[in-house]
């Protein structure tokens, strides 16, 4: 009785088989994949491709020694930092903070034009802000409509390009979590400090952030790994040039593997960011774990 | 607190808050404006440039605003054929990852198992899992399996990508209709998929439209993963071909490439406003964030 009762619960989980197939396959394979190829001499074409011959931990060694990459991930910090952590995130919450207080349909067109940035395909917002930052772009239109001289943004400041593009492109993100975050806050608590003679600033730093701290957490964990991740605003923008000053991690894996054809040390720097990733997405499984007990 | 209480308190607070927000309101009005400008302005290049023949890089009103741009890319080989593939992936892979969502989330929602808050949380750690990171050991594993451009595929790569966060969705939207249904269904000996089809998925299209929205959106958006993927022009979707078209016209035809963009994102922005219309953008976001 008991056997078949356990045999019928395990039927009840097969429909999950079709989902669990293609995660294997496309998700966890290319991860055990990876790992395993970054320790081979794996090549794009020629002989190494199909034989590809066990180097140990060569390519891992090389990650080190190579000038590129701890450049590159120097600059992935600062990319992620300044336009994931500091940008998107304050300017989020800025945002949603000054939409509980403005009209309604201020809001409302404001929320839109935030909105639209992130909506469109990646590939559109990324020409967008590469005719913004464009020699003759709108950027340096302006600074001359207001009697300063440009610069010729994606060639001298690639960087400032490209942090100021992401921001652009990924702030509605934390907006959306910032104002559904700032709705459940209850108005009577803020209000009852108001009473007391609580100035602005004390109520937002006594108040309402330890209120929100666990969307504070989620958005701050989410936006970390979308940004690791991009590729496609920086490859459009500026390739990783001039001379690898944008390349962040996910140019360099993709020029190793695919432009000089070297696939062992392309997939050893993508194994570092997918333990990246694994680490946040388990500090960001045990945070909600936490909010839910 | 009974609920009398709380209306008083609430029209109390109403009473409270309208002198204080007329003296707020004005700066909070001014600086959010402010901020929709600078979004606004980089997308302004892209309506202007669209309807302008002699369009360049700088944000300019056109001298003779004309659709020439618009009808130079409107040809079978430059812009319909690729938008045709967006939606066969796009579509395909929404679908894929609807149904398999279902399908796994129905014994997660409704049985209770030893084996679900485990695959919850694993599957969760995978919607954090960096897929431009995974691009070159899935070309890798592309070649040795012979899979490479082919567009069933990649449609299939793009629903597992997608299928965490479409398990967690559905999951929590099914987890509101109620059991006390489908027993009535059991009662009547239909077997739990029969309940599915016909009792929980009718209550629960509009959750599903969502998921299906999302996944489509992101997928018709997606430049890298085809990119990657997908090698003969005759399969590559809109986001392939406007890069390569940038690469080989973008310095001549400014115009013909903002006229592009534009029909290549109107579907994706169509789509978004139908979410944020019926099932509310900001809902859907949070049932997905806060899992």
């Amino acid at each position: 009785m008991s056997a078949r009762k356990s045999i019928r619960q395990q039927l009840r989980l097969l429909p999950v088989v079709p989902s669990v197939l293609l995660l294997l396959l496309f998700l966890a394979a290319p991860v055990l994949w990876s790992f395993h190829a970054s320790f081979t001499n794996a090549a794009l074409t020629g002989r190494n491709a199909r034989n590809p011959a066990w180097t140990g931990v060569d390519n891992y060694a090389r990650l080190l020694t190579d000038s590129a990459f701890p450049a590159s991930a120097v600059l992935t910090i600062v990319f992620v930092v300044a336009s994931a952590i500091v940008g998107q995130n304050l300017l989020g919450l800025l945002i949603a903070g000054l939409m509980t207080r403005a009209r309604k349909p201020v809001s409302a067109v404001v929320g839109t034009a935030v909105v639209a940035a992130w909506v469109l395909p990646e590939i559109v917002a990324a020409f967008a802000a590469y005719a913004y930052f464009s020699k003759d772009g709108t950027l340096n239109q302006l600074l001359a409509g207001a009697g300063w001289a440009g610069a010729d943004w994606l060639y001298a400041f690639p960087m400032v390009a490209v942090v100021l593009a992401n921001i652009w492109r990924g702030t509605a993100f934390s907006m959306l979590v910032y104002r559904a975050a700032l709705a459940d806050v209850p108005q009577d608590i803020s209000e009852a400090a108001l009473m007391d003679g609580a100035s602005n600033r004390q109520r937002l730093v006594f108040i309402t952030l330890p209120l929100i701290r666990s969307s504070i957490a989620t958005n701050l964990m989410l936006v970390t790994l979308q940004t690791l991740a991009v590729f496609t605003l920086i490859w459009v923008m500026t390739a990783g040039g001039p001379s690898n000053a944008s390349t962040t991690l996910p140019v360099l894996a993709y020029q190793e593997a695919f432009k000089f054809g070297d696939i062992g040390y392309g997939t050893a720097i993508a194994s570092v960011l997918i333990v990246l990733g694994l680490v946040f997405g388990i500090a960001y499984v045990r945070l909600l774990k936490g909010a839910n007990r | 607190m009974t609920t009398a209480e709380q209306a008083v308190r609430r029209t109390a607070n109403r009473r409270l808050t309208p002198p204080e927000r007329r003296r707020s309101s004005a700066p909070a009005d001014a600086a959010l404006l402010l901020i929709g400008a600078c979004f606004l302005l980089p997308l302004l290049w892209l309506v202007f440039a669209s309807l302008d023949t002699n369009a360049g890089y700088q944000t300019q009103l056109p001298a003779n605003p004309s659709l020439t741009n618009f009808a130079a890319v409107l040809t079978p080989e430059l812009l319909l054929r690729p938008l045709w593939n967006s939606l066969l992936l796009s579509g395909g892979t929404a679908t894929v990852t609807v149904a398999a969502a279902v399908l796994a989330a129905y014994p997660l929602s409704r049985f209770q198992s030893r084996f679900n808050k485990p695959f919850l949380y694993s599957i969760l750690c995978g919607t954090c899992l960096p897929i431009t990171a995974i691009m070159v050991p899935v070309y890798g594993l592309f070649v040795q399996l012979r899979l490479l451009d082919s567009v069933p595929s990649t449609a299939l790569f793009m629903a597992a990508t997608a299928l965490p966060m479409a398990i967690w969705m559905t999951k929590n939207f099914m987890d509101t209709v109620p059991v006390s249904l489908e027993e009535a269904a059991w009662m009547d000996g239909a077997s739990g998929l029969t309940a599915l089809r016909t009792v929980v998925l009718p209550l629960m299209r509009q959750g599903l439209g969502v998921v299906f929205i999302f996944v489509f959106i992101q997928t018709w958006g997606n430049f890298f993963v085809p990119f990657i993927l997908l090698l003969s022009p005759s399969k590559q979707p809109a986001s392939v071909s406007i890069f390569s078209f940038f690469g080989q016209h973008g310095a001549i035809a400014y115009g013909q490439l903002a006229a592009f963009s534009i029909l290549y994102s109107v579907p994706v922005l169509v789509l978004y406003v139908l979410v944020a219309r019926g099932a509310g953008g900001s809902f859907a976001l949070s049932g997905a964030v806060k899992g």
